[in-house]
């Protein structure tokens, strides 16, 4: 039963090619092998690794307290004795701002991809796989949320509900449900009418246990792909937000917000002001790159 | 083929009213009592008695839908709380202004992405192709709202070139691509909305063409001695269908998406309109202008689908 959960269309080995039977190895495997000779990809994953690890451990490597404000010490250049990438326009520790905004900003670009997953990719498999009256009313309902540009409904939702960490978070998980939900519920429908679910269902299988070993099995991987690219979307539209001032409200650090409150400051100190963007790039950048570098190593066409 | 066209005009519909819908509830989405968000606080109980019998408060919310509907088709968003003024009337002058920009960003980056584009997929592998590659990469991941920072640091601070905000002495009344008066005040702002289609056009272009370049009669075409500029050529017009569907797509989104360049470069448009009825909590306001940018991207979507149709007949869809 477990051979049948890969899709015939993924299975590695070429036809015709000779593998002996003990060597095979199976998708994940060769997954891992094209990522092994892809050093671009396992770069962008390390830049990834050491964001994630910096904001988690923020307290103990960050220098100084991102809130201590200093007036005597505002707007220092980069470089700056014991500021080493300057101080901000209350005098407040760059470096540190930075490490603590890492939290705030990549949160905001991961947790919103992750439960819109789960919500949408739950709801395109249940529409796929059941198709009829269920599949049109939660695709069309999907149409209508795609009739939005995704920095429209953003908006739409957190400036109405008047910003906000938590309003920030409803809006771009809203705002990527429908398009995980449609690629979910085209491989889910394009898997229903394949011969081992039907030989699933005639040899008795509940439903559930269908979707779960087989449907599920094989949508996850266009699915996180997808999702994969869309975390860098979400950076930018999170920080795009908070640049707005619909974001965490200030004096907790987050790039976008910083970047909105330095701009008094680009007559003084433009590249100190230019730093929080630098950094959404970066992250921004090493996650498009990831979900390239994935999306040739899994084998899925975008 | 006329078939299809009138499927598709008439699928619009539902989805127009599932955006009118989206936009109605913005009102009861909003903290507090509703009546709360459309008047202004200083308003006396007269005034808030009249105001919830008009938006007729008082009704079930279906038909308060269906009333604030039939205004709505007649053009009637409500009135704007802060300059008290039609709020259709705020969204229209500030839509010019944002389709000024966007129009022109649109065209700048589908002339840039169609030559890198084309290049690369002529050079594929080769250093020609890894710079479209990674100018297009770039392209989405920049965050935009920064670049315009960027470009202010460097034009406006630094060298002093172009200005750094506003849209110059006439506004929206005189202004003109071809008066460098006026223009010099849109450049920025249009460069950095060309940025992000730039990177999905160059994409989208490198892989339509590379795609017709391996079909077998580029082969015959070359192998009949055609020169390369043909060939070009060819491969460009069977691109097409598909960089239209892109670049309409991309037209939309920096038409519904402005409000983070416009909040950059003070650009007067609907994304100013936005940021400042959020700021206010001026709420008809705000929601008037997210129906009418919403509807203005379904009906984008429509005419690309049905110039696409049109380009190329043999696209069918159900």
């Amino acid at each position: 039963m477990s051979e049948m959960t890969t899709n015939p269309s993924l299975a590695v080995p070429a036809p015709g090619e000779d593998v002996p039977r003990g060597e095979r190895r199976s998708y994940w495997g060769n997954v891992r092998e094209r990522l092994r000779h892809d050093p671009v990809t396992l770069f962008f994953m390390a830049v990834i690794v050491a964001a994630v690890g910096t904001a988690v451990l923020a307290p103990w490597v960050a220098p100084h307290d991102p809130y201590a404000t200093s007036m005597l010490a505002r707007l220092r250049p980069i470089g700056t004795e014991g500021h080493i990438l300057g101080t901000d326009e209350l005098g407040r520790d760059m470096l540190s701002r930075l490490i603590w905004g890492a939290r705030t900003s990549l949160l905001m670009g991961i947790l919103p991809v992750v439960i819109a997953v789960a919500v949408g990719g739950l709801l395109g498999v249940i529409a796929g796989f059941m198709g009829g009256a269920v599949n049109m009313i939660v695709m069309r309902t999907m149409d209508v949320f795609y009739a939005f540009p995704s920095v429209l409904l953003a908006v739409a939702i957190s400036g109405t509900l008047g910003g906000g960490m938590g309003s920030g978070l409803l809006a771009l998980t809203l705002v990527f449900i429908p398009s995980l939900c449609r690629i979910a519920e085209t491989a889910a429908s394009q898997i229903r009418s394949l011969d081992f679910v039907d030989a699933a269902r005639a040899s008795g299988a509940p439903v559930h246990s269908i979707i779960l070993t087989h449907v599920v099995g094989n949508v996850l991987p266009p699915v996180l792909i997808y999702a994969s690219s869309l975390i860098s979307v979400s950076i930018l539209l999170a920080a795009g937000l908070s640049f707005l001032g619909l974001g965490v409200s200030p004096p907790t650090a987050d790039w976008g917000q910083m970047l909105s409150s330095l701009r008094q400051g680009i007559y003084m100190q433009p590249l100190v002001c230019a730093l929080p963007g630098l950094a959404i790039l970066i992250v921004s950048l090493s996650f498009n790159l990831v979900s390239d570098g994935l999306r040739q190593a899994m084998d899925i066409k975008a | 083929m006329w078939l299809y066209i009138a499927k598709r005009v008439l699928y619009a519909i539902p989805i127009a009213l599932g955006v009118s819908i989206i936009c109605f509830s913005l009102v009861y989405l909003a903290p507090g009592d509703p009546i709360q968000s459309l008047i202004p606080p200083d308003a006396s109980d007269e005034d808030i008695a009249a105001i919830r019998r008009l938006y007729g408060f008082d009704k079930p919310v279906v038909f308060q839908y269906f009333d604030w509907l039939a205004r709505a088709v007649t053009g009637d968003l409500g009135t704007s709380l802060q300059s008290n003024r039609p709020v259709l009337n705020e969204v229209t002058r500030a839509f010019g202004n944002t389709l000024m920009i966007a129009v022109a960003a649109v065209i700048v980056a589908f002339v840039l992405a169609t030559i890198f584009g084309t290049l690369a997929a002529f050079n594929l592998g080769k250093p020609v192709d890894k710079v479209a590659t990674s100018i297009s990469t770039l392209g989405v991941s920049i965050p935009n709202y920064w670049m315009g920072i960027v470009l202010v640091i460097l034009f406006s601070v630094q060298w002093r070139l172009l200005p750094a905000t506003g849209m110059g002495g006439d506004g929206s009344d005189g202004f003109s691509w071809f008066e460098w008066d006026q223009a010099r005040y849109a450049i920025l702002p249009m460069v950095t909305m060309a940025m992000i289609p730039l990177g999905v056009v160059t994409r989208s272009t490198r892989s339509a063409v590379a795609d017709t370049l391996s079909q077998d009669y580029v082969q015959l075409l070359r192998a009949k001695g055609l020169g390369e500029g043909r060939v070009v050529l060819h491969a460009l017009r069977n691109a097409l269908p598909q960089m239209l569907a892109v670049m309409g797509l991309q037209l939309g989104y920096l038409i519904g998406g402005s409000i983070l360049i416009e909040t950059v470069f003070n650009w007067p448009g609907t994304g100013l309109v936005m940021s400042r009825a959020i700021l206010t909590r001026d709420i008809p306001l705000l929601q008037g202008t997210i129906l009418i940018l919403a509807l203005s991207f379904v009906a984008i979507n429509l005419i690309v689908d049905l110039l696409q149709t049109l380009v190329d007949p043999r696209i069918k869809r159900s």
